[in-house]
């Protein structure tokens, strides 16, 4: 999957403006953002569901605007909702058929064994709890051999173990050589699936690149006491100062090998006395929240 | 594409039926076939001998056409109420979003739904209609002389009225676009009276009232075409020949093919007009 300057307003609001991202065989990426950044209204123009003002997305090789780039499609909506006066094994039948793929009956209840409604296959989805709604969305997500999966909060619904389940899932599809795209608020599950994550703000692609890349910077716990002013404005200039009494956590934006020396050195320079250097990882969670404040910032 | 289109229309016929939509039809017509059996047949006992054959039948026509303004309705009710939320209401509750993400076409999702809901309507007011003209052939012994053409008629009343609930559907909400449909269709059932009373008393811009609302929306003018093929003969002689007119539950004329054409034309055209808006949706 792949797309470039898509670009989507809604009346005067800019709800996407020059996004570009891609996804490629057996990765998952994870699609992060606030409330309202757009991720979901992406989404939507890579399935053809929101037409893009402006922008190209290919599916797994063809232009999207062909239905039939979808055929090896999954997915799972944020808004879930399945026909209630089907039974769970009709809506998937339903799904195949639509899909065109050649999926026999067993292979659609092993589907629906693999989210846990097994049991459930000749119930009326009108009687589904919302979780399993939204496990049912899943096994339509994934009946018809999809090579590109996209799953839009795929856990809201979710209980904990549910949420296992998701991750397990995910985790398999990836190991088949499945392209995953995860549009979770859940942190936490992105961090541990996602082989890259694309950060929307505002419409925009406030940061992007793999876990690594993102993570990998150094964060820096220090122990100091008698700081001079200029000792405060060396700490601010190497990086975002956090300060807790007398710890500082800093924050450095590039990852280089020397700067934790330097800046100690010229620590001690200017008198201060150093107490504690402990390294410290930033989560995604603090990168996140660092992204996009700077974003809201500036 | 036939696939898609197959697999809509017998998705929506599976919806009408697990809705008890059919089952609710069905009591309504039972309940309204049983009432006119047996109000006919106390025609029949109690005018005995006091009415000629040809106010025999003029009588059994009107009654007739009254009922089957009572089927054609409660199929317009029906359909325009079907097709709100089967279309707009899928779009709103998000069911929609995962099925247009299969590898279809919107138009093919459209034709699909449109033709599950025509055949369901269609089916509804043939059968049904059917089963009135036995009850009259039975009670009263009078048949009418063109049941087939009418019954076609009837059903292509509903289909018109269906496509405009498409098109409604797929621009303003559920609720609204029934309401809408079926208001349009009183409406120019209503102008169609008011025309019919303009010719009877010579009025050419009062008569201009009913031509110009059953070219706009074909409804009435396919109902007067059903009215003329259950209706006998004589009847309209029987009422006064013209001044008939004035009367909603008969009609003067049977319909022109050149009608029957303009029909289909509009049907395909708002059926377009459905497909277009449809297509540009953002889900």
């Amino acid at each position: 999957m792949w797309c470039t300057g898509l670009r989507k307003r809604y009346g005067r609001r800019t709800a996407v403006d020059g996004v570009s991202l891609e996804v490629g065989r057996g990765e998952v990426v994870g699609l992060l953002g606030p409330n309202g950044a757009g991720k979901t209204t992406v989404i939507k123009m890579l399935l053809g569901l929101v037409r893009p003002d402006a922008g190209e997305v290919l599916l797994l090789g063809q232009p999207a605007a062909e239905p039939a780039a979808r055929a090896r499609v999954g997915y799972l909506p944020e808004l879930f909702r399945y026909q209630p006066w089907l039974t769970a094994a009709e809506v998937l039948a339903l799904h195949v058929r639509l899909s065109g793929a050649a999926v026999g009956v067993q292979e659609q209840r092993d589907c629906l064994a693999l989210v846990g409604l097994a049991d459930r296959a000749g119930d009326r989805v009108g009687g589904f709890s919302k979780g399993m709604q939204q496990r049912l969305g899943l096994a339509v997500a994934l009946v018809a051999r999809p090579e590109f999966v996209v799953l839009d909060e795929p856990t809201s619904a979710l209980d904990p173990l549910g949420r296992a389940d998701v991750r397990d899932i995910v985790l398999s599809l990836k190991a088949r050589g499945i392209a995953v795209l995860l549009n979770s608020h859940l942190i936490g599950e992105v961090e541990r699936v996602c082989d890259r994550v694309v950060v929307l703000d505002r419409g925009r692609v406030a940061a992007s690149g793999s876990l690594v890349e993102l993570l990998g910077q150094h964060e820096v716990r220090l122990h100091l006491t008698g700081m001079p002013p200029a000792a405060e404005s060396r700490l601010a200039g190497a990086g975002r100062v956090e300060r807790e009494g007398d710890w500082f956590t800093v924050a450095f934006p590039a990852d280089d090998e020397a700067t934790v020396p330097d800046l100690v050195r010229d620590l001690v320079a200017l008198g201060v006395r150093v107490h504690a250097v402990e390294p410290g990882r930033i989560s995604l969670e603090e990168r996140l929240l660092g992204i996009l404040r700077d974003g809201a910032g500036s | 594409m036939t696939r898609v289109v197959l697999t809509v229309a017998g998705l929506t016929l599976r919806e009408a039926s697990r809705r008890r939509v059919l089952l609710a039809l069905g009591l309504l017509t039972l309940v309204l076939l049983a009432l006119s059996g047996w109000g006919f047949s106390r025609f029949a006992a109690e005018s005995g001998g006091t009415l000629t054959s040809g106010e025999a039948r003029l009588t059994a026509s009107i009654l007739l056409n009254l009922v089957m303004f009572g089927y054609s309705l409660i199929a317009a009710l029906g359909t325009a109420f079907l097709a709100g939320p089967t279309l707009a209401g899928e779009t709103e509750s998000g069911i929609a979003l995962a099925v247009l993400a299969r590898p279809i076409r919107r138009s093919a999702f459209l034709l699909g739904k449109w033709l599950g809901l025509v055949t369901f309507g269609g089916v509804f007011v043939v059968l049904a209609g059917l089963a009135q003209v036995l009850v009259v052939g039975v009670t009263v012994d009078y048949w009418p002389p063109g049941p087939a053409a009418a019954l076609a008629l009837l059903a292509a009343q509903t289909t018109v009225l269906l496509t405009l609930a498409v098109l409604l559907s797929s621009v303003i909400s559920p609720m609204a676009s029934g309401v809408v449909a079926v208001g349009l269709f009183c409406t120019t059932w209503v102008a169609g009276v008011v025309g019919g009373i303009g010719a009877a008393v010579d009025n050419d811009a009062v008569a201009r009232v009913g031509s110009v609302s059953r070219v706009l929306l074909p409804t009435d003018g396919l109902w007067r075409g059903a009215m003329h093929a259950f209706q006998d003969p004589s009847a309209l002689l029987q009422f006064g020949g013209v001044d008939g007119e004035a009367f909603p539950f008969l009609s003067v004329a049977p319909l022109s093919w050149a009608y029957l054409v303009w029909a289909a034309v509009w049907v395909a055209m708002v059926w377009g007009l459905a497909a277009v808006s449809f297509v540009r949706k953002d889900l």
